[in-house]
């Protein structure tokens, strides 16, 4: 197996063309301890000289980056925000990691807050980031929330439960698919179903509609009947709704859960893996 | 399709972003200027700039416009040596940033000895990184100011093909148009330029450098400058051309050379960047004008909020 750097650092060379001398002769020379303004000149110039475009990794690549870090994704990266992350990871500064990173994320373009974030499972002492990933969970710009709230392994494997909960909350504010967010299933716990079935309750109060995809954070703790009770409200609401319905019912340990589900004809959809929370994107 | 190059929409609302969209307007560009209060930490400067790189670019996205920005310490604030000082160490980290397209907008306010010294400096970083720069004309004394930093660009050797002298009046313009300047009018009610006066000034000097802003920001002025100019403008007589030319294109030109503004990033934007900051819905090919949304108006004449 390759080391996650070492995975980065062959699909940002793969992608250099014409300058790829330049950018091997920077890292080189931020391995060797350069001064930061080299890597802030190097953060400047990497979408003007490699371009902005789609990552667009290969089936090895996505393997490779996979094997490095369980769940890091290359989905969602573009050619200069590997290369930034890169830059960042081989810089030898004479500041902790947590301080450079600090400095960039405080005066940070959108596209650069973006990559900042995407290389999160990849930088060193994750356990002194937490300020930083909260200042990005915090931000008004989905697309750096998504950053970290999306494909990135980050948040299971380092956020405590409130932090996590009240990501998935946000996710549903500002429209965010949960499906792409990495573990939301193992990470799922009861005190995030009671929040969401009171975000649920505010959201039918003010007639409007509820994300069906928040009924999967519910499922596997509807063990009481005021807890069934939403569940067959939603399945009332027809459509995407009673589909996710029927998806939480299936995971409820409450016997009167299965009942209710026996009744429905997305049972057997279920049952037959044409309906799961991953197809239920499309509907 | 119209470009507003000068707008500060840190300063306005949504509103403001729904009725220029509505009104063909494409892409703004946001000069880094004195919010009305003055700063007296960098730190608060320095979130300043960042502002307008990051939240307001995102911001503006989301109404289908292009948002661009100039990096500088304006001249009021060039006045607090110690701010101004703290300003120059960071300027040459945002004046990279992504979809910064000129140094700006500097120059001279009372003409004092450290506006002096800061405009020189700043001119001095953008020949060095090869970037574009919005000259602030001032408001007191204003023929001699603009005539000033007109000599200072010359004496430090900028290219007068890369700046754009703004507020001009038609006290200033035949100078700047002659030395081979840009030249840009801020309609502005009040103090700067009226719509009319610029009506006449384009049948008198044509299209070639001249520039239409609004100037908008946290005082009386109007956001929609420069569609309203072009419509008058084109109820006047003054040909499609000239017009095209002064609300759109000339700007485009200049601030173009930063490489950072193109014409594709609002008729055909990148799928990534679409994706994540540019919620622009109508693809605009061959020059187009746009689809004038109604949303806006609706929303104006709707008494139910929801």
């Amino acid at each position: 197996m390759q080391p996650a750097q070492q995975v980065l650092h062959d699909i940002v060379l793969s992608r250099s063309g014409d300058h790829i001398g330049w950018v091997e002769k920077t890292l080189a020379a931020l391995r060797a301890g350069a001064p930061e303004r080299e890597l802030h000149v190097f953060l400047g110039l990497a979408p003007r000289r490699l371009g902005k475009a789609d990552l667009n990794a290969s089936h090895e690549e996505r393997l490779a980056a996979d094997a490095a870090r369980p769940g890091w994704s290359l989905e969602d990266w573009s050619v200069d925000g590997a290369a930034r992350v890169l830059a960042l990871l081989v810089f030898q500064g004479a500041r902790p990691f947590a301080e450079t990173f600090k400095d960039l994320r405080r005066t940070a373009d959108a596209a650069e807050l973006i990559a900042l974030y995407r290389g999160l499972p990849l930088y060193p002492e994750p356990e002194t980031l937490h300020f930083e990933v909260g200042e990005g969970l915090r931000s008004n710009l989905k697309p750096v929330f998504e950053a970290i709230a999306h494909r990135n392994p980050f948040p299971r494997d380092h956020f405590d439960e409130h932090r996590w909960n009240h990501m998935i909350l946000k996710a549903l504010f500002v429209d965010s698919r949960l499906a792409p967010i990495v573990g939301l299933d193992e990470r799922a716990n009861p005190e995030l179903a009671r929040i969401l079935r009171e975000y649920a309750h505010e959201r039918w109060s003010a007639g409007r509609k509820v994300s069906p995809e928040l009924w999967r954070c519910v499922g596997p703790f509807a063990v009481d009947d005021p807890a069934l009770a939403d569940l067959e409200r939603a399945l009332k609401e027809g459509g995407a709704a009673a589909r996710a319905a029927a998806l939480a019912l299936s995971a409820s340990p409450h016997p009167a859960a299965r009942e209710l589900l026996r009744q429905r004809p997305e049972a057997e959809d279920i049952a037959s893996g044409r309906l799961d929370w991953q197809s239920l994107e499309a509907a | 399709m119209y470009i507003d190059p000068h707008a500060h929409m840190i300063s306005r609302t949504t509103d403001d972003y729904e009725a220029m969209a509505a009104a063909g307007i494409v892409a703004v560009i946001e000069p880094a200027f004195w919010i009305g209060q003055p700063r007296t930490y960098v730190g608060t400067y320095v979130d300043y700039l960042s502002s307008i790189v990051g939240w307001e670019r995102f911001r503006a996205g989301q109404f289908g416009i292009r948002h661009y920005c100039t990096v500088g310490l304006n001249s009021k604030e060039a006045n607090n040596e110690e701010l101004a000082e703290g300003v120059m160490e960071w300027l040459p980290r945002f004046a990279l940033k992504e979809g910064v397209v000129a140094i700006g907008e500097i120059g001279y306010d009372e003409q004092t000895a450290l506006e002096d010294r800061y405009f020189r400096a700043q001119l001095e970083l953008a020949k060095e990184l090869e970037l574009p720069v919005m000259v602030h004309t001032p408001h007191r004394d204003k023929k001699r100011g603009t005539t000033r930093s007109m000599d200072v660009i010359e004496e430090i050797g900028l290219d007068p093909s890369m700046v754009v002298i703004d507020h001009n009046n038609e006290e200033t313009v035949a100078e700047t148009l002659q030395r081979g300047f840009w030249a840009g009018f801020s309609i502005y009610p009040s103090t700067k330029m009226g719509n009319r006066r610029m009506v006449e000034l384009l049948k008198q000097y044509g299209g070639e450098r001249i520039i239409v802003d609004s100037a908008c920001d946290w005082g009386i002025s109007d956001s929609l400058g420069v569609p309203k100019t072009a419509r008058l403008a084109l109820e006047s007589g003054v040909p499609e051309q000239t017009v095209r030319r002064v609300c759109y294109a000339n700007a485009l030109e200049v601030y173009g050379k930063s490489g950072q503004m193109r014409e594709e990033d609002w008729l055909a934007p990148p799928e990534i960047d679409q994706r994540t900051l540019y919620a622009g819905n109508s693809i605009l090919r061959g020059g187009r004008e746009p689809i004038i949304g109604t949303e806006a108006q609706k929303r104006r004449d709707d008494l139910i909020i929801e």
